[in-house]
């Protein structure tokens, strides 16, 4: 304990950068989130030392949950090395003094955006999403005092609207990422803009699930193990995506991936959007089609080189 | 006496709506003063008057859209019977105007999702009831385009490519489709060009018979009441100066300003 004494972080900034007040204030809307599931629930957000829309909602949330003796983990669309991941791992690191990590499973805190990591989460681990739009029925219902009284008395048929649109033109329903979602039974809620293919992963998760909008100033919340309903007709049920293809490097066929170009030839590949997964899996032995191909190794090793910083 | 009365099925009828001493003032200014009158199933009635009578006030408070200075608005919600429609929780009441109640706006605008399409606005208060199945409100959807006239090819279109004649349709098929006991409507006809008034007054007219609604109708138009209106009420400085049978209050007006009011009408 007596390391403990000693401060790690940056003194000139109180622990976590928030001031106590704040972070208290942020803690009671959490603690009515998570007693209301899915309910958004408004809260005095800050200005943080980052743009709006870089995740200002998920890291005044993380600021007021995270602990000394926590270990953090930031993705960005998957990615644990891409700028934003990498610059709020280092925020946190110098203001909280904490362990950063890029492993799912050692993560006390997983801070995300737009994805949910590819292994499961367990009981104590806390999901930090970053959302830009919180209320699902915004773009068909732009009063906020009306999109209130929707939730308030749950008159929800308009977001079905939208689904009947996406049939009617598409032929089948194209919402493929901030798919809605009924939390609880009760309450229509936004998932961020993850992919719908991650949906599925929300209901009845053992973490904690918390939800940051820092621009509109709400976070709303899913406990464990809540049910957590995509919405959809009887006759057009939901589908996560799918993939004819596997990860080139890793071959996962179960994870979600992202299309990278390779040359200026049509040369292409598909590999795991959730690089820890990917890694985790190269280094088990795993290999994909393009396992030993130059060029898709030096993608792997840019992404490793940008993790070691 | 009671052989009169089954020969006649309106006054064995319970009413529907009733609508006691209601009084709606803007401050010192009076929208409608002391308007009381009873819909019965079925049953379709005009309001006419000039502009700033007050009808469109007694619309709006009639359905719930204000809520009035005194007076009341007596529904028949066919489990509890008559009930003061400000009495009902909020939810109640907007349940209420989404299933039981449909209202057409004068400008289709303000009644239609613009930018959601036809078979998307005439599913919505479907989706708002319940139904969660695709094939189902196509199916409704297009039946309902079928029996308001319109072109059902254009069921994906959005109403903002449709004329003010169709969109005026497709905001009254829209409404019906929850088969609705009650509609208000105000100047459903207004700014659409004479031929098209005509078709839609037909329409309107089949569609309020066959299914049995009762209707409340606005307008300056007395051509409109002469067709559609069973009864008609004529307001004037928010006061109803006037009300019977349609043919009656047209054929013989009573009070010099419907006098005033029949007599201005063109006869083309």
């Amino acid at each position: 304990m007596s390391a403990v004494q000693e401060a790690r972080w940056d003194e000139a900034y109180n622990f976590a950068y928030l001031d106590e007040q704040t972070k208290r204030m942020i803690r009671r809307s959490i603690l009515k989130a998570i007693a209301v599931p899915g309910y958004q629930v408004p809260f005095g957000g800050r200005e943080m030392p980052l743009a709006y829309g870089w995740g200002t909602g998920g890291i005044q949330v993380t600021a007021s949950v995270i602990g000394p003796d926590d270990t953090l983990k930031v993705i960005d669309q998957g990615a644990d090395d891409t700028t934003n991941a990498v610059s709020i791992r280092r925020f946190f690191s110098r203001v909280a003094g904490v362990e950063t990590t890029e492993a799912t499973e050692e993560a006390d805190i997983i801070q995300t955006r737009h994805r949910i990591p590819e292994a499961p989460l367990r009981e104590g681990q806390v999901l930090v999403y970053q959302v830009p739009q919180p209320e699902p029925l915004r773009s068909l219902e732009p009063r906020e005092t009306e999109t209130r009284k929707m939730h308030g008395y749950a008159e929800y048929g308009l977001m079905h609207v939208r689904l009947y649109e996406d049939i009617a033109r598409y032929g089948h329903i194209a919402t493929t990422y901030s798919y809605p979602v009924m939390v609880n039974g009760r309450y229509l809620m936004s998932p961020s803009p993850i992919p719908k293919f991650d949906n599925p992963k929300m209901q009845g998760n053992p973490a904690i699930q918390l939800f940051g909008a820092g621009r509109e100033k709400r976070i709303y919340a899913i406990p464990p193990y809540t049910s957590v309903k995509s919405l959809d007709f009887d006759d057009h049920p939901f589908e996560p995506q799918t993939w004819d293809e596997s990860c080139a490097l890793c071959g996962a066929d179960n994870s979600y991936l992202d299309e990278v170009v390779l040359d200026d030839h049509g040369g292409k590949m598909f590999v795991c959007s959730d690089t820890h997964f990917c890694e985790d899996r190269r280094a088990k032995g795993h290999r994909g089609e393009l396992g030993a191909d130059p060029a898709a190794l030096a993608f792997a090793r840019t992404a490793d080189e940008g993790e070691a910083q | 006496m009671s052989a009169v009365m089954a020969m006649n099925p309106v006054a064995e009828r319970r009413p529907l709506l009733k609508v006691n001493k209601l009084t709606k003032h803007y401050g010192d200014h009076i929208g409608c003063e002391d308007v009381s009158f009873t819909v019965y199933p079925g049953e379709v009635i005009g309001i006419v008057g000039e502009s700033g009578s007050g009808k469109s006030t007694l619309l709006n408070v009639l359905s719930a859209q204000m809520p009035p200075t005194s007076g009341a608005v007596e529904y028949d919600l066919s489990a509890k019977g008559l009930r003061d429609i400000f009495t009902l929780s909020e939810p109640e009441r907007r349940k209420l105007m989404r299933t039981d109640w449909g209202v057409v706006h004068q400008n289709p605008r303000d009644g239609l999702r613009m930018n959601v399409s036809a078979g998307g606005n005439v599913g919505e208060r479907l989706m708002a009831i319940g139904a969660r199945h695709y094939g189902e409100l196509r199916r409704e959807g297009l039946d309902w385009m079928a029996k308001v006239e319109l072109d059902t090819s254009r069921i994906d279109d959005k109403p903002k490519t449709f004329s003010g004649g169709m969109q005026q349709r497709l905001q009254i098929a829209r409404n019906l489709v929850t088969r609705p006991r009650l509609v208000f409507m105000d100047e459903p006809t207004g700014g659409l060009d004479v031929s098209v008034q005509a078709r839609l007054l037909d329409l309107l007219r089949g569609l309020v018979r066959e299914l049995g609604i009762a209707a409340i109708i606005v307008t300056h138009d007395l051509a409109v009441v002469r067709l559609l209106a069973d009864r008609l009420m004529v307001m004037r400085r928010g006061h109803v100066v006037e009300a019977g049978l349609t043919d009656q209050v047209l054929d013989d007006p009573h009070h010099p300003y419907t006098q005033l009011l029949v007599s201005s009408v063109l006869q083309v």
